[in-house]
């Protein structure tokens, strides 16, 4: 599993270029853009598991998608920050892709410490010392658990 | 929905709800109960709302398709809900975005949506409000980060994302958090030359581009200065200081303008804020102390005074988007180029925000002096703004621009720079080639 560490306000366009928004909507045509212009590292040595490691305001700017979708196509395990942007909180509990807001593990976290992740129990351990996060509220799990907000739509239509 | 106080005891065991159970409400609070049918909302609160209207744009063609086989059996929760715009990448530039647009006008005609307008009408937020589709006290969820501009009227508006958008689609339905109030409280007037983007940079330097993150900013004190076109600049800037809406409440210029588009005001239900409301924060700006503004590269609390950067060099210019593509701006760029021209190292790129726009420009004769400074004129829709089309820049190049955003790569190369200002600041550098202070050229 590789750490991978960025700072502040990584917006929408550094995660995923505007000029590709209307052209690449399914994963396979995301992932070889996705941090192009932050990090072109990233595309190609990314593997499952992989967690990011991020700042304040992950994911400002677009409320395109593609960022979200790519990252978890790619298998990011989670995102770690100080804090995230709005919009992009919103399409990662819809298409499931862990974000955890704890800016304590963040500044705690240096190059090669050992990470361990318990998304259930709120807790994430950065080199042997324990820090927690807000657990989700139970609206939000309920689309997690469903597998992404339109698998969750889908069975709430079926019900009708 | 769960009703708020479901004994007394969770009163006196969560002191927010008790807090709130003795105080007004905000904007947001107010808006948000009405949509949930309830009595009382907090901060934090998750509630499920139906939205009056849904946005989107080129993005359609993206929502659609994920949702195929449930629109063949279900169909969309109701023609009226959606608002469907072309802008963004028009006319289509490529084969692939001709035929997004292809696959939306096919939607479009298959489940007979009310609201759509194609290629040509303007940029989707200029025409949400130029329509009279967003109203006072509504609510507009819309998949574009811009969608928070409808606070300029007193609605409640704010971006999601294309998932989100397919489901509502769908079901009509989301759920949202009630968020916390800022009170923006802007006194003074702005000085001869300092125009309302000016005051929105300003504050989002101050504030910094997190500083308002999930929030409802509400804007106080003295905003009859302000225009609606005016407020649309303000409001439209939110989502970059992170906030979940920014709104300018009801009064005399907002009801003038809805008259004006032909909406009377009995057709809608204004929201105003308790006096006695809670906020999270409560922020003053005098506005009779800021000067022409510049966001640089590449964050947009990145804020200069434009005195400061007078050396910089710029290779291309641009006035329009839905930040700043408005009749005002337009006359205050052509106030300013008139019987001038554009400096020979510098494209100036002009989009009105509408056809609607564009005509009044026209009519006006503002589009002549524009056009015979040098500036080249764009249809009316997103453009340059977001890098997909008509003029990306070149490594190595500087545009000025009077968008929203300054992002790295943002306008299609990661090796350009882009700065953000105020339609004044942008015209008058056209003139000299370089980042100009507007106050010396404007007359």
């Amino acid at each position: 599993m590789k750490i991978w560490r960025y700072g502040d306000n990584i917006n929408t366009d550094m995660l995923f270029p505007g000029k590709y928004t209307y052209t690449c909507s399914t994963p396979e045509e995301i992932k070889p853009h996705l941090l192009e212009d932050l990090d072109p590292s990233f595309s190609k040595n990314v593997k499952e598991g992989d967690i990011i490691f991020a700042g304040k305001n992950f994911g400002c700017g677009s409320s395109r998608e593609q960022p979200v979708v790519g990252l978890k196509a790619v298998g990011v395990k989670a995102v770690v920050a100080e804090s995230f942007a709005r919009i992009f909180y919103r399409a990662a509990i819809n298409q499931g892709l862990i974000l955890i807001e704890c800016p304590k593990a963040v500044e705690a976290y240096s190059a090669g410490d050992d990470i361990e992740l318990d998304v259930d129990a709120g807790k994430i351990v950065v080199s042997g010392k324990s820090f927690s996060f807000p657990k989700l509220p139970k609206e939000i799990i309920a689309i997690r658990d469903a597998g992404g907000l339109l698998a969750y739509t889908r069975a709430k239509l079926k019900k009708k | 929905m769960i009703p708020i106080f479901k004994s007394w005891i969770e009163l006196f065991i969560n002191p927010e709800m008790l807090r709130h159970a003795y105080m007004g409400m905000t904007f947001a609070e107010k808006l948000f109960a009405k949509y949930a049918g309830e009595k009382n909302v907090v901060p934090g609160q998750i509630v499920t709302v139906h939205p009056d209207h849904l946005l989107t744009h080129d993005n359609t063609a993206a929502i659609v398709q994920k949702i195929k086989p449930e629109l063949e059996k279900y169909g969309v929760f109701s023609k009226s809900l959606p608002i469907i715009v072309l802008d963004h990448v028009i006319p289509a530039a490529s084969e692939k975005t001709a035929t997004n647009h292809k696959i939306i006008r096919e939607f479009v005609k298959t489940h007979n949506i009310e609201n759509f307008f194609d290629v040509g009408v303007g940029v989707c937020h200029q025409v949400v409000v130029e329509k009279g589709l967003a109203l006072p006290g509504k609510l507009i969820l819309g998949s574009d980060s811009h969608t928070c501009s409808y606070g300029a009227i007193g609605a409640f508006s704010s971006g999601i994302d294309r998932t989100e958008a397919a489901s509502l689609m769908l079901t009509g339905e989301t759920w949202l958090k009630v968020p916390n109030s800022i009170k923006m409280i802007l006194t003074g007037k702005l000085k001869p030359g300092v125009y309302p983007k000016d005051a929105i940079l300003h504050i989002i330097g101050d504030i910094s581009a997190s500083g308002a993150n999930y929030c409802s900013v509400d804007y106080h004190g003295d905003v009859d200065q302000f225009s609606v076109e005016d407020r649309f600049t303000i409001a439209n800037m939110g989502v970059e200081m992170g906030a979940k809406n920014s709104v300018f409440f009801v009064d005399d210029i907002t009801k003038n303008y809805l008259n004006s588009i032909g909406v009377s005001s009995a057709s809608y239900e204004p929201i105003f804020p308790d006096n006695d409301a809670s906020y999270m924060q409560e922020v003053e700006y005098d506005l009779s102390g800021i000067v022409p503004m510049v966001a640089c590269p590449h964050t947009v609390d990145n804020v200069k005074p434009a005195s400061e950067l007078s050396s910089l060099e710029i290779q291309q210019c641009l006035i329009g988007t839905c930040t700043n593509g408005r009749l005002s701006d337009l006359k205050v760029a052509a106030d300013i180029l008139k019987g001038k021209k554009v400096n020979s190292n510098v494209r100036l790129l002009i989009l009105p925000a509408s056809k609607d726009i564009y005509e009044k420009a026209l009519k006006e004769g503002i589009i002549e002096i524009l056009v015979e400074s040098g500036g080249i004129l764009l249809p009316p829709g997103c453009g340059p703004c977001l890098g997909a089309h008509q003029g990306v820049l070149a490594p190595g190049e500087r545009c000025l621009s009077t968008a929203n955003r300054n992002f790295k790569g943002r306008m299609g190369c990661k090796d350009a720079e882009i700065y953000l200002a105020s339609p004044a600041t942008v015209a008058a550098s056209a003139i000299y080639g370089k980042i100009t202070d507007p106050r010396g050229v404007v007359k």
